[in-house]
């Protein structure tokens, strides 16, 4: 079957407590047609890694607004590669200053989305990059 | 096919051998239904068994996934490993989904005796997903000890659960309803274990005590004949224990575990048998009737069984003619369809 919905991981690394804009994301992608995994606040780069092995996603949304994004972004996408998840398409959102963002996409995380992103390009990007496999 | 028949292996022995990830692919293969997984369940099915899989089903809110993260940590303090398949509904618009159940199983996310899989029931009606079984046979085989089966928030009439568990949990919050709510037939008639959650609320001892007072004056009825024929082997009513848990700070649900292991043990001597026997009975036929389709949908087949659907349709012939034919055709293939 090649036209299962793609599935994706939402998820929250780290201690900020603002999940509004994650929520709303992750209702906005399943109004795309997506079955969005949603793993709530407060997560550690391994439950968010592990989640992503357990549910075999086809993506991995991180929301930050902590600051902290330098930090726990790259060990998210390290820990990924580290357990074969090299074929997942990782995405950021939230507050991330432009200059970090040539060092976040050298570290595995391909496309970071700023404030002002609609659901609609996002949605867009993800079914563009992402080839849903069979197994 | 034959490629696919290798790859269904590999991943079947890979996740046998502890691999997540194999298991993890495994698990997509199964929800796509593709003909890796087949070839993967036709491998795993006779190594799986020996989980104790166990439905818990109720309604939306009653507490469903996080009785399910208490019931994860109670089972890991005995040495059990744990796999679940939590279901969250579809959109029936546009088959997007919500999968939430993992923000209440958070605390065991890492742990490697522990592995959780949401699935979308992508237009199922019952209150899993169609290949849910499927799902729970694979983790079986992997060699997880319990597999628990969360359903979507359910109404009265999502029974589907039963007959994929060996034991099924129902769970009501206090005061849903009166006691008349407890003696309509549909979802409480196919409990084992009735659980009543947020046992820490007003109203949770009486709506125990309701639960109890009508659950367990079941006189012996009028069975229906099954499906399976006639005979004297059908399941007798159930008189489900009826307990108090508060999932969220775990109260009870030490008991509720002991519940599950009594009504296995119980089992042996015929009712989790006679849930296995349905739950044969339900995969066999489901897959029956899928290769019935696409056998009548094949190239061969296809413009007879499409001119007898169209004479069906203009009322040139009833339906049960119809299906006589099609069915002779299929043993006869000279027959007319």
């Amino acid at each position: 079957m090649t036209d299962r919905p793609i599935k994706v991981l939402i998820a929250k690394p780290g201690l900020d407590g603002h999940d509004r804009g994650a929520k709303v994301l992750a209702r906005g992608l399943r109004d795309e047609g997506f079955e969005v995994v949603y793993t709530g606040l407060r997560q550690t780069p391994e439950m968010i890694v592990t989640a992503a092995l357990q549910e075999d996603v086809d993506v991995v949304g991180l929301s930050i607004l902590s600051g902290a994004h330098m930090t726990l972004l790259p060990r998210v996408t390290r820990l990924m590669h580290e357990r074969g998840l090299d074929d997942v398409l990782v995405t950021a959102g939230g507050i991330i200053p432009d200059d970090d963002i040539p060092a976040l996409q050298e570290a595995g995380v391909a496309a970071i989305f700023g404030p002002g992103t609609t659901i609609a390009e996002v949605a867009e990007y993800i079914r563009t990059h992402v080839r849903p496999t069979g197994a | 096919m034959s490629e696919d028949r290798i790859r269904g292996a590999e991943l079947a022995e890979a996740a046998v051998a502890g691999d997540r990830r194999a298991l993890a692919k495994l698990l997509t293969a199964v929800e796509n239904r593709t003909a890796i997984a087949e070839a993967a369940v036709r491998r795993l099915y006779p190594g799986a068994g020996s989980a104790h899989l166990v439905g818990i089903t109720g309604a939306p809110g009653a507490g469903k996934s996080t009785l399910v993260a208490a019931l994860i940590a109670e089972a890991r303090l005995a040495g059990r490993t744990v796999a679940v398949v939590a279901v969250d509904p579809s959109s029936p618009i546009t088959g997007g989904a919500l999968l939430g159940d993992r923000v209440r199983m958070q605390a065991y996310a890492t742990d490697d005796g522990v592995f959780i899989r949401s699935m979308a029931s992508r237009g199922h009606a019952g209150g899993l997903a169609a290949t849910s079984t499927s799902a729970a046979t694979v983790l079986d085989a992997a060699g997880f000890d319990l597999v628990l089966l969360e359903t979507v928030g359910t109404g009265q009439s999502e029974v589907e659960v039963a007959a994929a568990a060996d034991t099924t949990v129902v769970l009501e919050a206090p005061d849903m309803g009166d006691e008349v709510q407890a003696i309509k037939a549909g979802l409480l008639e196919v409990a084992d274990i009735v659980v009543v959650n947020k046992g820490d609320r007003p109203g949770a001892q009486r709506t125990a005590a309701q639960l109890r007072a009508m659950l367990t004056v079941t006189p012996a009825p009028r069975r229906a004949a099954s499906s399976l024929g006639e005979g004297d082997d059908h399941p007798a009513p159930k008189r489900p224990e009826v307990l108090i848990t508060t999932a969220s700070t775990g109260d009870g649900v030490a008991a509720l575990l002991a519940a599950l292991d009594r009504h296995r043990a119980a089992g042996r001597d015929g009712l989790v048998d006679a849930a296995r026997l349905a739950r044969a009975e339900a995969q066999v036929w489901a897959i029956v009737s899928e290769r019935l389709r696409d056998r009548f949908h094949g190239e061969a087949s296809r413009p007879a069984t499409e001119s007898t659907l169209r004479a069906v349709a203009e009322h040139r012939l009833d339906p049960y003619t119809a299906a006589d034919r099609l069915l002779a055709s299929l043993v006869d293939p000279r027959t007319p369809a």
